[in-house]
């Protein structure tokens, strides 16, 4: 269970939620409203006030790279650092690259010749495979096509609901939040109602 | 043997050359050629002063001075190292690392070769020390500065990156692991090269003096390795400690990366 407590950030009122497990909480509201940097202050990215809960273990208890290994933001702009796809992906994984459209497995694939979609669902894949309790969810499909983002969809919500992980699911489109959240937010401008 | 002696008219050919040169670059609009002068100024005058200070040094010797100098030397190229980054770290912090990594590798180098390789009588007669000192302190100076230089601007243009990696749950350091490479790498550089090039492709500034001076080559050249391993020594351990400690400072105790520690870019 995902539990916020009075977490408060800069020009956001505090924050008073809470995810099951297996649910996902979808959150949308304007740019600049505050959605990528609460996601940031979840992952422990960004200083902020007022406390987060991991099964009733608060987020100072943990260290801050084993809380971001529980609680992992998938940024909605992906980063690759080295040479092939394999080197991002953590050792002696299976990933079920079929599920996210790759009919060969793409580990010895360069960077450089990958797609903004497929790094998109590279990325997915990728923080799938260290296997989070939580997912933070920038924009997942923003740079996919229709039939990809159907794919991505199906394929998160039953690694979300099988393996009872818990999401926060950022987008701009409603209806999609509409298909895969369990609770919506809406952030304001300057204030929050839920 | 005694060196031929040089006056000032003979100085100024050189001189006159210079400006020369930085006149042309004027003309061709390339710029550089008001720093050009401003630096070429800055060495006479230096040079000039710190040749009277030397003088009235070796005729008092006393270890109070030589200290009291060599502090100078320490604080001011602490304030070079902070100077020539792009984006150093900011506040106290900044100047703390370049000082506190030179003072650790090259002071304790200077003070190694002293006391138990060269001997003079007293260890610290300001006519070896000083040379000595001033040699260590500079080169390890160039090494903290381009590795410093690196880590930080490197960690500002690959933030992204490095977020990115904490985010999959890296600590702090493995996500800094490439940068951090290249920064050392950065600073170990000019010593790699300097030691590849000796005598084959430059003959080493100390070893022509001391050659020009009328030592014979043979003391000459173990003068030279001694100085260019001290050197080595110097640079290293100051490029190894400023770099250990910058990269600790890039992070807070949440491992989250401070790019604001860094102070903005000069245009």
């Amino acid at each position: 269970m995902l539990q916020l407590i009075q977490l408060s950030l800069p020009r956001l009122a505090p924050l008073e939620l809470t995810v099951a497990p297996g649910q996902v909480l979808g959150l949308s509201g304007p740019s600049g409203s505050g959605k990528t940097r609460l996601l940031r202050a979840l992952a422990d990215l960004d200083p902020h006030g007022g406390e987060i809960c991991l099964d009733n273990t608060p987020q100072t208890a943990f260290p801050a790279h084993d809380w971001r290994r529980q609680v992992m933001l998938v940024p909605a702009e992906s980063q690759w650092w080295s040479d092939s796809v394999a080197e991002h992906f953590p050792e002696r994984r299976v990933v079920d690259w079929q599920a996210l459209g790759f009919d060969r497995d793409p580990s010895d694939w360069t960077i450089d010749r990958l797609s903004t979609g497929e790094k998109q669902r590279l990325s997915l894949l990728r923080a799938m495979a260290y296997q989070p309790r939580v997912v933070l969810l920038d924009e997942p499909t923003a740079n996919l096509d229709e039939r990809s983002r159907a794919m991505v969809e199906t394929w998160l919500l039953a690694a979300i609901r099988s393996h009872h992980k818990m999401a926060i699911w950022v987008s701009h489109d409603d209806r999609q939040l509409r298909r895969v959240a369990d609770q919506c937010l809406s952030l304001g401008p300057a204030s929050v109602s839920a | 043997m005694n060196v031929i002696e040089l006056s000032v008219w003979q100085l100024s050919i050189a001189a006159a050359l210079l400006i020369a040169l930085a006149v042309t670059l004027w003309l061709t609009h390339l710029g550089v050629s008001r720093s050009l002068l401003i630096a070429a100024l800055r060495t006479v005058v230096q040079l000039t002063l710190i040749g009277l200070v030397l003088e009235a040094l070796f005729t008092m010797g006393a270890l109070l001075w030589v200290a009291l100098l060599a502090l100078a030397m320490l604080l001011i190229a602490g304030r070079e190292v902070q100077a020539r980054q792009q984006r150093p770290l900011s506040g106290a912090w900044g100047i703390g690392i370049g000082t506190v990594s030179m003072f650790v590798s090259a002071f304790s180098v200077t003070v190694l070769m002293l006391a138990v390789i060269i001997g003079p009588e007293p260890w610290y007669r300001p006519q070896y020390a000083i040379p000595l000192l001033g040699m260590f302190l500079g080169n390890t100076m160039t090494s903290v500065t381009l590795s410093l230089d690196r880590l930080t601007e490197a960690a500002w243009r690959q933030r992204a990156v490095i977020e990115a990696r904490l985010m999959l749950g890296q600590r702090a350091q493995q996500a800094l692991s490439d940068v951090r490479r290249s920064a050392v790498r950065s600073g170990f550089i000019p010593v790699i090269n300097a030691m590849a090039a000796a005598g084959v492709v430059s003959l080493p500034g100390m070893m022509t003096g001391q050659i020009l001076a009328g030592s014979p080559p043979s003391l000459a050249v173990k003068y030279q390795i001694l100085i260019m391993f001290g050197i080595t020594l110097g640079s290293g351990f100051g490029t190894l400690v400023a770099v250990l400690l910058a990269s600790h400072r890039l992070f807070d105790g949440r491992q989250r990366l401070r790019v604001d520690r860094l102070r903005p870019a000069r245009h």
